[in-house]
């Protein structure tokens, strides 16, 4: 009898321990359900997207790619004209960073001649002049995103050249010239996809929201924009701009026709979201409280394709990029002195190049990457607003 | 089932349904051309008092749901009028426009089917919830949040779960926020599309008793829509019969059941389920399929499958009848047919 009352009493207290173990567990879970009661969408969104490794690498490639754009005359050591005519298609030089086991990055000297049989200038290091790589140095004069003047830069020698991706024919910095590129290559793309995306949001949400024959409309024009071939129609659009306008001007002009043609994309995937989203009831609920369709487009229906509005702009930021790049490659774009990667690549254009001067191609590498950047963010983004996957 | 005596048996009509017919246009080929009409509503009249539930019932397909919608003006009619007692006296609904229908609007709201398609699952639920009051910009800043409040404890929600988002809730909490929302701005009418369809059995019940209770409270007039025989009986005080865009019978929900005076009511009776397992009911099992309702048959629209049919049936419409007080019956031989009810039937 005793022994049955131990017993008994034992496994009681066992499972008093187990429940107020789930207790606890209960509690836990109570509390992290909680966190995921008021989680918004774009928290969630937030969540699978840090999940996704690639895309967050493009994510931090893409945010350094445009803080180097922002700052590209100071992180630059020449200016994008400084010409070193003595040091034309040096190819790139080694930087060495530690001096007799101390940090102290340095370069060799230089020292250009001719090949007496080929006429090329060949170059040779000369071991014996170091040249030591001093930051925050003090150079050409320029102006800090376009307004602050001033003439210190991240790095930069006092006699020689330091030159991480060589030069081009006429003495220039490549890595200068391919930084400061940077900043018309990306922006255009950026301008070109923010009107284009105002177009076609706004054409794509009345499109599908109103249906009939503004839809009808709408989609006629993207179609007839969509059958050109593009290449033809920029040149078209390209060669009727004024030759006497500024380059300023022209670049303007670039973004414009580019996101003329760009919106179609948008427009038809937003006109696509809007004709299902506009049969959903909480439209109709609000419809029969009296909201105009203005109330029901800006409160309901962009909230709700704001995921996608910022997935598709994300994704088409490479084919506008790819879109200067193209149309400067073949001259129709932007022209020296304004200096963008596709401006660039335009010298690379001869065989002769790909052979003897193989560093001049290195502005295909950034758009490359940039590509492939902005090309896995977009991927990454795309998922995270998928609310079917985990 | 509701024996309708506490409520109000004076004539105070709130609202009434004339003839109203709605067509949807089937378009075809690359110019578009209309070949033809869905005759989602044809030529229905009703009236609905003051603070009660008319029940309408019918299968999917018939128009139940584009005779809500139209009413509240979801949709334009194609003809017809509906007129809605507004400060004593009757105005036309399709008459309004603009600023004037959006002040109809706040008497007039909707209950949805779907639960999930009905909330925005990107707001939370007081932004749900205070949407209507902003649209008619009834109240803002603190105002707003403990109207929200009282909203939410009013249909059984907890007020600090006004944050939420609405994934957050099951399927009949959600129906709750629904209603919550359709109550905001104090309506007089309200259509309930099949708010319990999308619910469990046991969830439904707690919704159609918030459903009644509101009522009571409110004095808020239902117009019912289900498919559901024995949910509608329950909850209504009147209730309309329809097939294929057409009211075939509308009695007191007790005379429905007890004395159908439609072939179509009566067979739809007979499939209600029993609880009892011991008894079962004659099954009337209705010939073929409910006819497009693009082509619908000439003469009476059920004479196709309707077991006492007549040759007088294929070719005449017959007239839309009040054959006793509140009973109204669309058949040539309603006053000759003895049919069964819902409790004669069983074995």
């Amino acid at each position: 009898m005793n022994d049955y009352q131990e017993k008994s009493n034992y496994i009681k207290k066992l499972y008093e321990q187990q429940s107020n173990l789930d207790q606890t567990i209960a509690h836990q879970m109570m509390s992290s359900e909680k966190l995921a009661f008021a989680t918004s969408q774009w928290r969630m969104m937030w969540r699978k997207f840090i999940r996704n490794r690639t895309a967050v690498i493009g994510g931090i490639v893409i945010l350094l790619f445009y803080l180097v754009a922002l700052f590209a005359d100071f992180i630059v050591p020449y200016t994008l004209q400084q010409r070193m005519t003595q040091y034309s298609f040096l190819p790139p030089q080694r930087i060495h960073f530690f001096y007799e086991g101390k940090f102290q990055p340095f370069v060799y000297g230089i020292k250009g001649s001719r090949d007496p049989n080929t006429l090329m200038r060949v170059y040779v290091t000369d071991p014996e002049k170091r040249i030591p790589i001093r930051f925050f140095i003090r150079g050409e004069p320029y102006k800090l995103m376009g307004l602050f003047p001033a003439n210190i830069h991240l790095f930069g020698v006092e006699e020689g050249i330091v030159s991480l991706m060589g030069t081009d024919g006429q003495g220039r910095d490549m890595f200068s010239r391919v930084i400061i590129g940077s900043q018309i290559s990306l922006t255009i793309g950026l301008v070109g996809v923010a009107l284009s995306l105002v177009i076609g949001a706004f054409l794509g949400v009345y499109s599908g929201y109103f249906g009939g024959w503004i839809d009808n409309l709408i989609q006629r024009i993207i179609e007839i924009i969509r059958s050109f071939p593009p290449i033809p129609l920029w040149m078209a659009l390209t060669a009727a701009l004024p030759s006497h306008w500024s380059p300023l001007k022209v670049y303007f002009a670039i973004t414009v026709i580019l996101s003329l043609i760009g919106w179609t994309w948008l427009a038809r995937q937003l006109r696509g979201k809007v004709l299902a989203l506009r049969e959903e009831d909480f439209v109709m609920a609000a419809r029969l409280s009296g909201a105009s369709n203005w109330w029901i487009i800006t409160k309901h229906l962009i909230p709700a394709t704001f995921s996608h509005i910022i997935v598709i702009s994300t994704l088409s930021m490479p084919s506008m990029i790819l879109a200067e790049s193209a149309l400067s490659f073949l001259g129709l774009g932007l022209r020296p002195p304004l200096t963008s990667w596709g401006v660039l690549l335009q010298q690379a254009q001869n065989i002769q190049v790909l052979l003897l001067y193989p560093w001049l191609l290195m502005p295909g590498f950034f758009v490359a990457i940039s590509i492939l950047a902005f090309n896995f963010l977009g991927d990454g983004l795309r998922d995270a607003a998928d609310p079917y996957t985990v | 089932m509701k024996i309708n005596n506490s409520k109000d048996q004076n004539n105070n009509i709130i609202l009434e349904v004339k003839n109203l017919t709605k067509y949807f246009p089937i378009y075809r080929g690359f110019l578009r051309r209309v070949v033809g009409n869905v005759q989602a509503v044809d030529n229905v009249s009703f009236s609905v008092k003051g603070g009660e539930t008319l029940g309408i019932v019918g299968e999917s397909g018939s128009g139940k749901t584009t005779l809500g919608r139209v009413i509240l003006r979801a949709y334009e009619p194609t003809s017809g009028d509906v007129f809605f007692r507004k400060n004593g006296e009757m105005i036309n609904v399709f008459s309004l426009e603009g600023s004037e229908l959006k002040k109809l609007r706040r008497d007039m709201q909707i209950i949805f089917q779907d639960p999930y398609s009905s909330l925005n699952p990107r707001k939370t639920v007081m932004e749900i919830i205070s949407e209507p009051l902003l649209i008619h910009g009834v109240s803002r800043g603190e105002e707003l949040k403990s109207r929200v409040g009282e909203l939410l404890e009013m249909v059984g929600l907890n007020v600090q779960h006004m944050n939420r988002y609405p994934n957050a809730f099951s399927g009949g909490q959600r129906q709750r926020i629904g209603i919550a929302r359709a109550l905001a701005l104090q309506p007089k009418l309200i259509v309930c599309d099949e708010p319990v369809s999308a619910l469990d059995v046991s969830v439904q019940a707690q919704v159609i008793n918030l459903l009644e209770d509101l009522q009571n409270e409110l004095g808020l007039t239902y117009l019912f829509i289900s498919h559901d025989l024995s949910v509608v009986e329950h909850i209504s005080n009147r209730i309309a019969v329809m097939y294929l865009g057409s009211i075939m019978e509308m009695a007191p929900a007790h005379q429905l059941y007890q004395l159908p005076k439609h072939p179509y009511t009566e067979a739809l009776l007979s499939a209600v389920p029993t609880i009892d397992p011991h008894t079962r009911r004659i099954r009337i099992i209705l010939p073929g399929e409910i006819p497009n309702p693009s082509a619908p048959p000439p003469g009476c629209k059920f004479h196709t499958r309707c077991r006492y049919v007549q040759e007088r049936c294929k070719k005449e419409v017959p007239a839309w009848e009040e054959i006793s007080p509140e009973h109204w019956v669309l058949c040539h031989f309603s006053k000759n047919l003895h049919l069964q009810g819902i409790e004669s039937i069983k074995v």
